[in-house]
């Protein structure tokens, strides 16, 4: 039995009165990396984001149901979400650095989180490039803006940044799929990594990579949770005739 | 006649009148320019007026316009962030939020006479600051603040959703999100839009007779004490700016030079103006650079 | 000890959440407290020369008489109101086609040269301090008029067409907007159809952007209704109806601003002063109406 690092039950996300995600209940484990798969509009992205609460930036969004990390239902209106959010870490379609040089995108969490020592800035963000693998690209000119870095390589100092402030879980959006197949494939040995130290959940378009990099997979159709197992139990022999068809492409 | 003779007249007339526009302009500026430039001169930009005879100069006006410009921004610019922050991160929509952007509307409308009046009957009798400075530049805050909010709310709104939410996802809370992440990327914005308020602000009278005066004391500019009397920087003398001295020796000026130190002011006027128009698009220009450089 | 340190963390970022709260809704509580008591204050002495001093609303509206220190005062502010919406209506009517015409310049004949030439031009019109504007009237407008009209050029005329030259940037700029957010299918369509350019801009581009360029005239009409300097400067101030447009005349804006310092806070005189404002209050109301109403239009 693995530890469990966050579960859902029964969460619902309502824009109004479209119900975008129904009732999913799901747990996802520590060292592990768990793939949303579905089609576009599927829902995925929306549960995603409701797990660090990112939801409550867009007026009419209501969020049902619970989500747990460890004793603590995250979805109550009195968790304080500002705490939430540094144990949940979260990486996006579009690499997003900050309009700052490349040491600040990193340092800039640890030091709001009231690390002010400039020596334990300097490791934090060695660290962290390190392990996002892009220390070596970077080591000598961390004070250039981070714009200036390749879209792989924002997209690895996003990742970079998000670890920096030592969170347990990770939330990947899409993380691969603005970038070209060279920079994909380093993204993706990556998440190889990284799953040895925390509790990843990737949303992604793309089957074979869903295949490639995750241990369990969960498939989303229409705000439902169809099918969730071990992935290679659903890309080889699916129990549910949906799944199928389209882990086969017959849509979406 | 049939559609393409009127297509062509039609265009004729069209660019004949772009072409009057920008006569106009330049009949306007070179004007102005031509009249008043031959009568700045260093002593025309220090010395102090006179009522009857010829040589006054616009010393203490040019002095009051550029202070008053001053303590009207040191009030506009805290104001009107918190404000236009609140209407764009902080208002929940509806019909609250609808009703106060209605009325920062209803504000920005008003004629600036009556933001005068106004201030004239609270800042100057009611809480009893007098013609002065400091008043002057609350009526002009008043005048000021409503566009004030908008350059802020655009500023905010130019900000990519992207780059809020990475922050949020960090676990920083939303006011050092604000300050932090969202108003550097929101400055070039805000700032160009400041600085074109801040040519309105230099240009505006009517706001300012009735609250800053129509005159000022003899200015002693060797004291700086801004509690003294006469002390330039005292702001609660009463002042009488540049625009405001315009208008004075245009309607009721007795010096026999008049025209030509009102046109010498008023090139003064529009060069500043102009400045401030170049300079926001400088800075506004630099920044954009700054913030998408690649190096 | 963890536990410790995980509480004092806590309320830094709350009291950090708090203090901009706070902040900014003190910013706009303020702003809030400011427009209503400037109308409060506005519309309690406007009120006043009714109340106060039994002044009729008939005189002040119907009464063609402005001797506010006459044996007996008499009140009638029709002449402002007729001089100031004479000057800004006229101002409007020539400014209109002129802003138009620049809008689709810039947006549908040259765009080039106008963004390069016309734009820069029009933004600097928009930055002239109105006090310039009634000087270079003073100067240039009012002698010519009185060169080529009977009369001393002061008056209604002079008034207009300084307005006018002040309201084009307004109302250019909310005219190119508007066509420039025209989808560009709409034109095509027309194109397509073997249409000349003018006849695809007078029937389809001006009747679909009519309620935006409506909403540019009426904005510039308020700024024109207004405005107080630069009118004063080369309208006259004749206190009367006057015969003809080159004749000297007033608006609300030029006998507020004339007679506001000579008259005793409190007086009859003064209240009086004080109605002339609300009306201009009151016209922005309408005026604000208006554009919301041709806003509603434009976006349906």
């Amino acid at each position: 039995m693995q530890n469990i690092e966050l579960s859902t039950k029964d969460l619902s996300v309502f824009y109004g009165e479209k119900q975008a995600v129904k009732e999913i209940s799901l747990d996802f484990a520590s060292r592990q990396v768990t793939a949303l798969i579905g089609p576009s509009g599927c829902g995925k992205s929306t549960f995603l984001r409701s797990l660090n609460r990112m939801n409550d930036l867009i007026d009419g969004a209501q969020i049902t149901g619970e989500i747990w990390i460890g004793n603590e239902n995250i979805n109550d209106p009195k968790t304080d979400v500002v705490l939430l959010r540094q144990k949940i870490g979260m990486v996006w379609q579009r690499p997003n650095p900050f309009h700052k040089s490349i040491y600040e995108n990193i340092a800039f969490g640890p030091r709001y989180h009231g690390i002010r020592d400039k020596k334990k800035l300097d490791e934090i963000v060695e660290e962290a490039l390190t392990k996002a693998a892009l220390w070596n690209e970077t080591k000598d000119r961390l004070h250039r803006s981070a714009l200036s870095l390749s879209g792989g390589q924002q997209q690895r100092l996003c990742i970079a940044r998000s670890i920096a402030v030592n969170p347990s879980i990770i939330l990947m959006d899409e993380p691969a799929s603005a970038l070209d197949p060279v920079s994909s494939a380093k993204i993706e040995e990556l998440i190889a990594e990284l799953k040895r130290e925390y509790c990843i959940i990737i949303v992604t378009h793309n089957m074979h990579q869903a295949a490639r990099v995750s241990e369990k997979t969960a498939f989303f159709l229409m705000g439902e949770l169809v099918e969730f197992d071990d992935t290679s139990k659903i890309f080889t022999n699916p129990s549910d005739k949906r799944t199928d068809d389209y882990i086969s492409g017959r849509f979406g | 006649m049939n559609a393409k003779t009127a297509d062509k007249v039609a265009t004729a007339v069209i660019i004949f009148f772009a072409g009057v526009i920008l006569l106009i302009m330049a009949g306007l500026l070179g004007f102005i320019l031509v009249r008043g430039i031959g009568h700045i001169s260093f002593d025309f930009l220090t010395s102090p007026p006179e009522t009857i005879k010829e040589g006054g100069g616009i010393g203490p006006q040019l002095f009051n316009s550029l202070f008053l410009l001053v303590l009207t921004m040191i009030i506009t610019i805290p104001l009107g962030l918190g404000a236009g922050i609140y209407m764009s991160e902080y208002a929940k929509p509806g019909k609250i939020t609808d009703f106060i952007r209605l009325i920062v509307e209803v504000l920005s409308s008003f004629p600036s006479i009556v933001v005068g009046l106004f201030g004239l009957l609270v800042f100057v009798n009611v809480f009893g600051f007098g013609f002065s400075l400091f008043s002057g530049a609350l009526a002009l805050t008043v005048f000021n603040l409503p566009l004030m909010v908008r350059i802020t709310e655009q500023g905010m709104a130019s900000v990519p959703q992207a780059q809020k939410e990475a922050s949020l996802a960090l676990g920083l809370s939303k006011w050092k999100t604000i300050k932090s992440i969202m108003l550097p990327i929101a400055m070039p914005i805000i700032l160009t839009g400041t600085i074109l308020a801040a040519g309105r602000v230099f240009g505006e009278a009517a706001a300012l007779l009735f609250t800053a005066g129509m005159s000022s004391p003899r200015l002693d500019f060797s004291d700086w004490n801004p509690l003294s009397p006469m002390s330039p920087l005292n702001p609660f003398r009463p002042a009488e700016t540049l625009a405001v001295h315009i208008w004075k020796i245009n309607s009721e000026g007795l010096a026999p030079d008049a025209p030509e130190i009102a046109a010498g002011a008023s090139a003064v006027l529009i060069i500043t103006v102009l400045l401030f128009n170049l300079l926001a698009r400088w800075i506004g220009r630099m920044l954009h650079k700054k913030f998408t450089a690649t190096k | 000890m963890a536990r410790s340190r995980e509480n004092r963390k806590i309320k830094q970022h709350i009291m950090e959440e708090w203090t901009g709260k706070v902040f900014t809704s003190l910013c706009i509580v303020l702003l809030v407290v400011t427009i209503f008591s400037l109308v409060y204050f506005v519309a309690t002495k406007g009120f006043s020369s009714f109340i106060k001093d039994g002044i009729s609303i008939g005189e002040i509206f119907g009464g063609t008489q402005w001797k506010p220190e006459g044996e007996p005062p008499f009140y009638g502010a029709l002449p402002f109101i007729i001089g100031s919406f004479s000057t800004s209506i006229m101002a409007a009517i020539i400014a209109a086609p002129l802003s138009i015409c620049a809008a689709l310049f810039m947006v549908e004949i040259m765009p080039k040269i106008g963004r390069k030439y016309l734009q820069p031009a029009i933004e600097l019109l928009a930055g002239i301090p109105s006090v310039v504007y009634g000087f270079v009237g003073l100067s240039v407008i009012v002698p010519f008029y009185r060169d080529i009209f009977p009369g001393q050029g002061l008056g209604i005329a002079a008034g207009a067409t300084v307005l006018s030259i002040m309201i084009l940037p307004t109302m250019t700029s909310i005219a190119t907007d508007a066509l420039a957010a025209l989808p560009p299918g709409l034109k095509e369509g027309s194109y397509a159809l073997g249409a000349t350019r003018w006849q695809t801009l007078a029937r389809i581009v001006i009747p679909t952007t009519l309620p935006s360029l409506m909403t540019g005239v009426v904005l510039g009409m308020a700024r024109a209704f207004g405005e107080a300097l630069a009118v004063q400067m080369v309208i006259g101030n004749a206190p009367h109806i006057p015969r003809s447009l080159f004749e000297s005349a007033s608006t609300l804006t030029s006998a507020i601003t004339l007679s506001m310092g000579n008259t005793v806070m409190g007086s009859p005189q003064n209240n009086v002063l004080w109605t002339l404002a609300l009306i201009l209050m009151l016209m922005t109301f309408v005026f604000v109406f208006i554009v919301r109403c041709l806003e509603r239009r434009a976006n349906r």
